[in-house]
C-alpha cells in the first residue's frame, strides 16, 4: 500500500489545520443531523393527537343524585364518581387515619366532600371493584369491593382489607362549574 | 476478565500500555473479528483510484434501504392492515400521529428515490462491463434484488388501500391468469378469495414487511461477492498493484458522505415541497371494488414493464397476446440475469468500445421511452411507440449485445489505472513498492 | 384530463379479463382544463390564510354539509383555523352526534365534543345515494388532493356551472359544468350570491366563496402543509450547508491523491 502519509499537502501545517477544521465541521454537522433526524421517529411514538385529545373528559354532576354513584371512562380506564350522601361523608371522615395501611385523611381526597372521583382500578392487580352499579356488593365499609382477591375499601375509597397496598388513585379534576368536572 | 489461551495476541494482557477501549477492542475481535472486519472492509480496503460519481449509487442504495426499512417499521406501529380500516389509519398517520405525515411522504417519496438510485446504478453496470467476469454472480445478486425491491413496492403500493392500490393489485395479479390451465387456480390463492380483498390486503402486509429483510440479506451476499475481487471502475481494466488503488476510508467515505448530502437534498425537496408529484391523485380516493378509474396507472417506476406489457396487441404463433405481453414483461428483467453471457467484447468499459457505446446510451432512453407509454393511454401512436421501444429493448439485449461485441474493434486500454490517472511517469515510479 | 380515453383503458381492462367483451362506448367529452387561482399557501413560504379558513369552514358548514361529509376532520382540528377551544367547544355543542350504545342497548344523540369526528349528513353511502337521486356526494376531507388539479379544478367546478350548449345531450338530473369529466355533474350549483353571511363582513360572492372553500378544503385535505414547509425549509438549508462543507472536505482530502 503506498505510503500516503508523506505527501506534500501534510508539510504544510496550515493547510492541515484547514483541513482538520473541515473535516471536524463536516463531522459536527453529520452528527447533529443524524441527531435532528431522529427525533420525530422518536416522537411518533408518543401519544398522538386523537389520544391526546381524549386525554381529557368532563362529566356533568348535575343529573346524579344524592346517594347515586356513577362509573364514566377516563384514559381507557373506569372512573367511579359518588355523590356521597351525609353518612357517607360522616363515616369517611370519622376514622383514625394512623390505623390505614395508606393513611390519607378524606378531606386530602375531595375536593368537596359530598363529590368522591377516584379510578376505579384496583391497587392490587388491576381488577374493577364492585360497588359502583345498584345492587353490587359494597363490603362492609360501604364503599367497594373487588371480588378478584378480596380487596374492601370504604367510603373514601381506602383501603381497608385485602391484598391491595394503596387506596384507589384519585385522578386530576376540578370543578369547571358548581355541577360539572372535567378529569385529566 | 479470564487469562486467554496461549494463543492470545501478545500483549493482550500482558500489561501494556494500552487504554481500556483497545482492549476491549481486542478482546472482543478475538472472538469476533467485528473491528478488524470494519477496518478490512470500510476503512482500509483497496479501492480502485479512479472512481467517478457513478459509483456513488451503490452505498445511496444501501442507505436508502435503511431509510426505508426505519419509517417502514415505525409507520407499521400506527397502520392498520384491514380493507375498512387501512386507508383511514394512514390518514390518522397524516393528521394525528406526530410527525407522521414526514414519516409517511419519507417512505412514499423514498420508495421513488430508492429505485431512481437503483436504476441508475444498474445503468453504471451495463455501461462500464460490471457484469463481466468475475462478477457475473455480483450482477445476478443484483437483478434478484431488483426483482425483490419491485415485488416489495408492488405490495407496499396496495396498503394504503385507495383506488390505485386496489385497482393495480386488480390488473397485476390478473396477470397470473394468463398461465395456462392454472393460471385462474393461481389468482385465486394469490387472492384469498375471489377478488383483491381483505384476505389479498393482509398477506401482502405480512410479505411487504417481510422481503425488505430479504433484499438485505442479499445485499449482504451481494457485497460479500462484491469484496471477492474489488470494485470495477470507470476503465474497465483490473488493478495490477497498490499503486492503483487507494483506501477506501477517507477517499470514499468522504466522496459518499458528499453524495448523500445531495441526494438528501433531491429527497429533501420532494419529501417537504413536492411530496404528491409523483404518484397518482386517484390514491387519495378510498378503494372502491365498484368504480374503476379512469387511468389504472402503476408508479412511474413500474411504467417500463407496464408498457411492455400493453404493446402487444397481437398473438403470436398462436400464443395469446395476454400471454405474451406478460412473458415478455417479465422477461425484461430475466433478460437481465443472462446479461453476462450475451455480452461478447473482450472489453469492459463502454468507453473503450467506439460503437457499443452509442447504443448503451441509448438503452437509458429507450426505458425512458417505455416508460412514457406506460404512462399514456394505450391508443394511437403511443401503442405504435411502446411496440418499437419493446423491440428495440429486446433487439438490444438478444442481438446487439452479442454481434457488436464480436464486431467490434475495441480501442486500445490504458496500461494501469495508475498510469491513466496519474500519468505514465509518476505511475511507474509509485508501482515498485 | 384524458377522459376521452377512458374507453380505451377500460376496453384493454376488459380484454384483459374478458377478450369477448370488447365494445367500444362513445368517448365522453374532455374536460376543460382548470385555469390557474392565486393561493395563500402556494410557493416556498404559502401559509393558510386563517380569514379565509374560518369564512370557508363557514360555507362548508351552511352549504356543502348537507350533502358532503368531511369524515377525516375532528371538531377539535378547527382550533388550528383560529378558534379557540371554547368556541370550538360551541361549534361541536351545537351538533347532535350518535353516541351509544348505552345500558338498554340503544344507540342515543348527545351533544358533539371536540374530541368527535365532525359528523356526516347521512348514515351510510346508499342513504346518501338515495337522496340524491342516486349519486354519491363525495367526501370532501381529501378532495384537493384526490383529484388532478387539486384546488384549482375544484374552484373552477364550482364558478364553472353554466347553461349547457344548444344540441348538447344533458341526462336527467344533471348539470352543465365544461371543468367536470364529460362536462355533466350530479351537483347543482351549490353557490349563489350572498348565500351565506360572513362574520367578518366580507361581500359573499360566489367567487369569494368559492375561493375560501377550496382554501378551507385545501387545508382539511393538508393540515400540516405549514409545519412541514417550516421544516423543510430548515431542512434544505441546512443540507445547503451540508452538501458544501462536504464537498470542500472531499476537495481537500482528494488533493492528497491528484
Amino acid at each position: 500500500m503506498a505510503d500516503l502519509a508523506h505527501s506534500p499537502v501534510d508539510a504544510d501545517h496550515g493547510g492541515a489545520s484547514r483541513r482538520d477544521f473541515l473535516l471536524l465541521t463536516a463531522g459536527a454537522l453529520g452528527g447533529i443531523g443524524a441527531a435532528i433526524a431522529i427525533w420525530p421517529f422518536i416522537d411518533s411514538l408518543n401519544p398522538a393527537r386523537d389520544t391526546l385529545a381524549l386525554s381529557t373528559t368532563e362529566v356533568d354532576l348535575a343529573p346524579i343524585q344524592v346517594g347515586q354513584r356513577l362509573t364514566i371512562a377516563w384514559r381507557g380506564k373506569p372512573v367511579f364518581i359518588d355523590h356521597r350522601p351525609p353518612e357517607e361523608i360522616k363515616a369517611a371522615q370519622a376514622i383514625d387515619i394512623s390505623t390505614l395501611r395508606d393513611p390519607q385523611k378524606d378531606s386530602d381526597r375531595v375536593k368537596k366532600p359530598e363529590w368522591l372521583v377516584v379510578v376505579g382500578v384496583c391497587t392490587h392487580l388491576g381488577c374493577i371493584p364492585l360497588g359502583n352499579k345498584l345492587g353490587d356488593d359494597r363490603g362492609p365499609f360501604g364503599g367497594w369491593f373487588c371480588p378478584c382477591h378480596g380487596s374492601i375499601y370504604d367510603t373514601s375509597a381506602r383501603i381497608r382489607q385485602g391484598p391491595a397496598p394503596l387506596n384507589l388513585f384519585v385522578p386530576p379534576y376540578e370543578f369547571t362549574s358548581d355541577t360539572a368536572i372535567k378529569i385529566g | 476478565m479470564a487469562a486467554p489461551p496461549s494463543g492470545a495476541p501478545a500483549g493482550a494482557l500482558a500489561g501494556e500500555p494500552a487504554g481500556g477501549l483497545s482492549r476491549l477492542v481486542r478482546w472482543i475481535d478475538y472472538r469476533l473479528p467485528f473491528v478488524a472486519s470494519l477496518d478490512h472492509h470500510l476503512i482500509n480496503y483497496p479501492t480502485p483510484r479512479n472512481l467517478s460519481y457513478w459509483w456513488n449509487f451503490g452505498s445511496l442504495a444501501g442507505i436508502t434501504l435503511v431509510i426505508m426499512i426505519v419509517t417502514g417499521v415505525v409507520l407499521a406501529m400506527h397502520y392498520t392492515p384491514e380493507a375498512t380500516l387501512a386507508f383511514d389509519s394512514v390518514e390518522r398517520i397524516m393528521r394525528d400521529v406526530n410527525y407522521g405525515w414526514l414519516i409517511r411522504y419519507i417512505h412514499m417519496n423514498g420508495g421513488s428515490m430508492f429505485f431512481a438510485i437503483v436504476y441508475i446504478h444498474l445503468f453504471r453496470g451495463l455501461y462500464y462491463g460490471s457484469y463481466k467476469y468475475p462478477r457475473e454472480l455480483l450482477w445476478i445478486l443484483g437483478v434478484i434484488i431488483l426483482l425483490l425491491m419491485i415485488a416489495t413496492a408492488f405490495m407496499g403500493y396496495v396498503l394504503p388501500w385507495g383506488q390505485m392500490s386496489y385497482w393495480a393489485a386488480t390488473v397485476i395479479t390478473n396477470l397470473f391468469s394468463a398461465i395456462p390451465v392454472f393460471g385462474q387456480d393461481i389468482v385465486t390463492l394469490l387472492w384469498g378469495g375471489f377478488t383483491v380483498g381483505n384476505p389479498t390486503l393482509n398477506r401482502f402486509f405480512s410479505l411487504h414487511y417481510l422481503l425488505p429483510f430479504i433484499i438485505v440479506a442479499v445485499v449482504g451476499l451481494h457485497l460479500l461477492a462484491l469484496h471477492q475481487h474489488g470494485s470495477n471502475n470507470p476503465l474497465g481494466i483490473d488493478k495490477r498493484g497498490p499503486q492503483d488503488t487507494i483506501p477506501f476510508h477517507p477517499y470514499y467515505t468522504v466522496k459518499d458522505c458528499f453524495g448523500l448530502c445531495v441526494f438528501l437534498l433531491v429527497f429533501a425537496i420532494l419529501v417537504f415541497y413536492l411530496p404528491n408529484m409523483l404518484s397518482s391523485a386517484d390514491n387519495y380516493i378510498p378503494a372502491n371494488p365498484m368504480v374503476t378509474p379512469n387511468h389504472i396507472v402503476p408508479e412511474w417506476y413500474l411504467l417500463p414493464y407496464y408498457a411492455i406489457l400493453r404493446s402487444i396487441t397481437f398473438d403470436f404463433l398462436g400464443i395469446p397476446s395476454k400471454l405474451l405481453g406478460v412473458v415478455l414483461s417479465m422477461g425484461s428483467i430475466i433478460l437481465l440475469f443472462l446479461v453476462p453471457w450475451l455480452d461478447t467484447s473482450p472489453v469492459r468499459s463502454a468507453r473503450f468500445r467506439p460503437i457499443w457505446r452509442w447504443f448503451a446510451m441509448l438503452l437509458p432512453l429507450d426505458l425512458i421511452a417505455l416508460g412514457y407509454v406506460g404512462s399514456q393511454p394505450p391508443a394511437g401512436f403511443v401503442v405504435t411507440l411502446g411496440q418499437i421501444a419493446t423491440a428495440y429493448y429486446y433487439i438490444h439485449f438478444l442481438i446487439l449485445m452479442p454481434l457488436i461485441g464480436k464486431l467490434e474493434t475495441p480501442r486500445p486500454l490504458p496500461i494501469s489505472i495508475a498510469a491513466a490517472v496519474l500519468g505514465p511517469r509518476v505511475a511507474s515510479a509509485a508501482g515498485g513498492e | 384530463m384524458a377522459r376521452p380515453l377512458f374507453a380505451l383503458v377500460w376496453v384493454t381492462l376488459l380484454w384483459l379479463t374478458n377478450p369477448a367483451l370488447a365494445e367500444e362506448p362513445p368517448p365522453p367529452p374532455a374536460a376543460l382544463h382548470p385555469p390557474h387561482q392565486e393561493w395563500s399557501f402556494e410557493g416556498v413560504f404559502g401559509t393558510y390564510d386563517r380569514a379565509a379558513l374560518q369564512r370557508g369552514f363557514q360555507v362548508y358548514k351552511e352549504v356543502c354539509s348537507a350533502c358532503h361529509p368531511v369524515k377525516h376532520l375532528y371538531f377539535r382540528d378547527l382550533t388550528e383555523i383560529g378558534y379557540t377551544e371554547d368556541e370550538v367547544k360551541g361549534i361541536a355543542a351545537q351538533i347532535q352526534v350518535t353516541d351509544g350504545p348505552n345500558d338498554s342497548g340503544e344507540m342515543y344523540q348527545r351533544p358533539g365534543r371536540p374530541s368527535d369526528p365532525i359528523p356526516g349528513p347521512f348514515a351510510n353511502d346508499q342513504a346518501a345515494r338515495a337522496a340524491n337521486n342516486g349519486a354519491l356526494p363525495p367526501d370532501l376531507s381529501l378532495i384537493t388532493k384526490a383529484r388532478e388539479g387539486g384546488e384549482d379544478y375544484v374552484y373552477a367546478i364550482l364558478t364553472g356551472f353554466k347553461d349547457a350548449p344548444a344540441g348538447f345531450k344533458m341526462n336527467p338530473n344533471m348539470n352543465f359544468d365544461p371543468y367536470f369529466p364529460g362536462h355533466q355533474i350530479a351537483m347543482p350549483p351549490p353557490l349563489n350570491p350572498d348565500q351565506v353571511k360572513f362574520a367578518d363582513g366580507t361581500p359573499a360572492s360566489v367567487l369569494q366563496m368559492a375561493h375560501d372553500v377550496v382554501t378551507f378544503l385545501s387545508w382539511a385535505a393538508e393540515p400540516t402543509l405549514e409545519q412541514r414547509h417550516r421544516i423543510g425549509f430548515k431542512v434544505i438549508l441546512f443540507l445547503i450547508v451540508a452538501t458544501g462543507v462536504f464537498y470542500a472536505a472531499k476537495r481537500k482530502i482528494w488533493s492528497r491523491v491528484h
